[in-house]
């Protein structure tokens, strides 16, 4: 790979042992990778923050680093929301080294916002042709897809290098030759869930470059979760949809693979059991769209069972109103982290969530069962249908 | 003898070869509190890899698995090098942030080498050294 001398002089040490570790990485996938050189970011988008996921050994990792961000860079979902996790049920040992995690990326001038959304968040953070070092599977999609930005699917520790050196090696989506559909997906049926879409298809193609032909018209929210969903049950990490999203490069039609969707095919993921004892939306976090549509929903109802609302920090202080709306039915907004990365989840038996991406982590990751449904189907399932 | 690699994480180490044909996943496959492979379905399960010259195909699973290499370092149960046929990010990396020398695109008949081969890894030269007739 080709560096500039002031790369080089990182690569060195001359500038300290956190940039030179740094470098290290970021040359060494850039030789497996193939990448002729690295490219400047606008943003970075760090994963490896939930103490569920990363332990003490991730802990012992970025307490040890020394040094600041080069460009703006936002964190993932953590295990607990920083400030209720009383609440949650955590106990005060996994929120010690939780807080131990975030204190961490503080000193390195990582923002404190932790969402898989941060393009809900910080509008500036990515536009259209922008380079970027995200992880969050579900934000890269969204970036890569919706907003027209380059991204690969980071590491925790590969996003963080990129955030310190301010670069990234260029391979993979960052090159236009990568960006090309490889399957042309026919959806004939109206989509109301592109979650349950999404989930489909990830399962379906596993990796590769969807372009879907559609009579619906997604939103910026189905969109986001169409992406989450193809990132979880496949490694969809781009896709196209005509007269939608951004135009694809050229491509040779013949050489894509040909799928059909079909209504049969959407129910399939839709599951009629409603006996569970926790429902939780908010998989990726919502928007404050999604959050009004929650509160009208819930106007007038009571919870029966946990009803956990997911969101952003920054969306939920934005909106006090809706969030007190929300909580007054006993529901609960939750910020800086989700039912998928929590260990509170896994004190419940089976939940029931309207976004595809979590119905593909959930069994693994905190051990409970997981049923899909709509929106309202997850309300009425939450307060009894009343 | 010595080798050609590719140098993946820079640094130079020696100890006894540790082989396997089977990837590993370092979430999961192995204990970070005692550096013992705990898998039961891998062919190293009960195998220390603390202080070996790790020779395997490459690594897999988790990114945390980088992370978990990392710990095994400050435990002093890490390998004291790896060697891989081709190094994926989640080794890469978690070499790399612990300071294991790890090199790579070596021939296929390393994974031949008997456990216990007393191997240098000169990350920094780029070349492996084993005694002569070890294959």
């Amino acid at each position: 790979m080709h560096l500039t001398k002031e790369e080089e002089h990182l690569l060195q040490g001359e500038r300290g042992d956190t940039l030179r570790r740094a470098m290290e990485i970021l040359v060494a996938l850039g030789d497996i990778y193939g990448a002729e050189r690295l490219v400047e970011i606008k943003s970075a988008q760090i994963a490896g923050v939930s103490y569920k996921t990363i332990g003490d050994a991730g802990l012992e990792w970025i307490s040890d680093l020394d040094g600041m961000v080069a460009v703006p860079s936002i964190l993932n979902p953590a295990g607990m929301d920083l400030l209720r996790w009383r609440e949650m049920s955590i106990d005060e040992d996994f929120a010690r080294k939780q807080l131990e995690i975030i204190e961490a990326y503080r000193r390195l001038g990582v923002t404190i916002e932790c969402t898989c959304t941060p393009y809900l968040v910080y509008e500036s953070i990515a536009s259209r042709g922008d380079h970027l070092a995200w992880s969050e599977s579900s934000a890269v999609s969204y970036a890569n897809s919706v907003i027209g930005a380059m991204t690969n699917r980071e590491g925790g520790p590969s996003a963080l290098a990129a955030a310190l050196v301010g670069k990234t090696p260029l391979y993979g989506y960052h090159l236009e030759e990568n960006r090309v559909p490889t399957h042309v997906i026919s959806v004939e049926t109206d989509v109301r869930e592109y979650g349950a879409l999404g989930f489909l298809v990830g399962k379906l193609i596993g990796e590769g470059v969807p372009l879907f032909v559609m009579r619906s018209r997604p939103d910026r929210d189905d969109m986001k979760a169409l992406g989450a969903a193809m990132a979880a049950s496949g490694s969809v990490a781009l896709y196209y949809i005509k007269d939608v999203t951004q135009e694809p490069p050229r491509y040779e039609p013949s050489a894509c693979e040909h799928i059909v969707i079909d209504e049969d095919d959407i129910m399939s993921v839709y599951d009629s059991t409603t006996d569970v004892d926790i429902v939780a939306l908010g998989c990726p976090h919502c928007s404050l769209q999604e959050l009004e549509r929650i509160a009208d929903l819930l106007e007038g109802r009571r919870v029966s069972k946990e009803l956990w609302i997911c969101t952003s920090r920054r969306i939920a202080e934005s909106a006090p109103d809706l969030v007190r709306r929300i909580e007054s039915t006993g529901a609960r907004v939750i910020c800086d982290t989700c039912m998928v990365v929590s260990p509170a989840s896994e004190r419940f038996s089976h939940m029931m969530v309207n976004s595809g991406k979590a119905l593909a982590y959930i069994p693994g990751m905190c051990g409970i069962k997981a049923s899909f449904g709509s929106l309202e189907e997850c309300i009425d399932a939450a307060t009894g249908g009343s | 003898m010595e080798i050609k690699c590719h140098r993946v994480s820079g640094g130079c180490a020696e100890g006894p070869a540790l082989v396997t044909r089977e990837r590993i996943s370092f979430l999961g496959n192995v204990n970070p509190e005692t550096g013992v492979v705990v898998d039961p379905s891998h062919e190293l399960c009960g195998r220390s890899i603390a202080g070996a010259v790790l020779i395997f195909p490459g690594g897999k699973g988790s990114t945390v698995g980088s992370y978990v290499i990392y710990q095994l370092r400050k435990r002093g149960l890490a390998p004291a090098a790896m060697i891989n046929l081709r190094s994926e990010p989640i080794v890469a990396v978690g070499a790399i942030i612990s300071d294991i020398p790890l090199v790579d695109r070596v021939p296929e008949w390393i994974l031949d080498v008997k456990d216990g081969t007393w191997i240098v890894v000169d990350a920094g030269r780029e070349v492996v050294v084993l005694p002569d007739g070890s294959v």
